[in-house]
């Protein structure tokens, strides 16, 4: 059993993860949609926080707040007028675009709805994962670890600094 | 009361969902954008609460997000690159306007 605290903040999570991730994709002013995406990310740090994987929790916040929603906006800066609003949409791109959100809501849903019980799981008692636990997943070779994407990351990381100077610089 | 998987479950679909509409209805690229952020950020969230619901104390859902997080940042730099460059050469960032990738 939870204490009442603990189950207020998981419905505070949920609520603001459903309602943040839809005023991202309705709301007409682009930089009012990059701070709603910051608060659905923030949400996501912490149900993870929350989950117990305080490192990922970190991560979530330094690489997505911290660097691509940082990104967002400066981009946005570049290339719009901040008042702006985006142009009305047209009736059936709208109908499109509901149509396949709300297919893939029912479909979904009911494939959900009909594992009821194994989504009745309960939070199983785990301890946190240690850095150490963390550090020899991620750089061991052994089985259940890491090393080889870790080091494909790293290349990829790589060509993408690259690519990134190549595409963006003045010719 | 306790908070069991569905909880989280459905909040993460409906994310997803904003996602496929965002994609489809939006004309800005960088809303596009944003909304390809939206369906990554569901997708791991999932992992990780697949991970810690079915099998605690292992780690494969949490490094599977620990990469698509990195793989996630790598992707959007590129995009926006990609997309600045087309600012210069259009003065615009509509895609029904950018009708030729090459100048």
């Amino acid at each position: 059993m939870e204490s009442v605290g603990s189950t207020i903040v998981s419905w505070m999570i949920v609520i603001a993860i459903i309602v943040f991730s839809i005023l991202t994709v309705t709301t007409r002013k682009i930089l009012r949609a990059a701070t709603y995406l910051l608060f659905t990310l923030f949400a996501a740090a912490v149900l993870y926080f929350k989950l117990d994987y305080e490192f990922l929790g970190a991560v979530q916040i330094a690489v997505y707040a911290g660097g691509i929603v940082v990104l967002f906006v400066f981009s946005i800066l570049l290339t719009s007028h901040p008042g702006d609003n985006s142009r009305r949409l047209t009736s059936r791109r709208r109908v499109l675009g509901l149509v396949a959100a709300v297919l893939t809501l029912g479909i979904t849903g009911a494939v959900l709805f009909s594992r009821c019980s194994m989504m009745a799981t309960q939070l199983p008692a785990m301890e946190n994962p240690s850095m150490k636990l963390i550090g020899e997943t991620m750089l061991g070779t052994g089985a259940g670890q890491y090393l080889l994407p870790f080091e494909a990351i790293s290349v990829l990381l790589l060509a993408c600094i690259i690519g990134g100077v190549v595409v963006a610089r003045k010719r | 009361m306790d908070i069991s998987m569905i909880y989280y479950l459905v909040p993460t679909l409906v994310m997803f969902c904003c996602g496929i509409y965002g994609f489809i209805t939006r004309k800005n690229m960088i809303a596009m954008l944003i909304s390809i952020e939206l369906m990554l950020n569901a997708v791991d969230i999932n992992f990780v609460i697949f991970n810690r619901y079915l099998f605690p104390g292992q780690l494969e859902g949490m490094m599977f997000t620990l990469f698509a997080i990195a793989i996630a940042a790598a992707e959007t730099a590129l995009a926006i690159a990609i997309i600045i460059n087309l600012f210069r050469a259009h003065k615009n960032i509509d895609v029904s306007d950018i009708t030729k990738m090459k100048f």
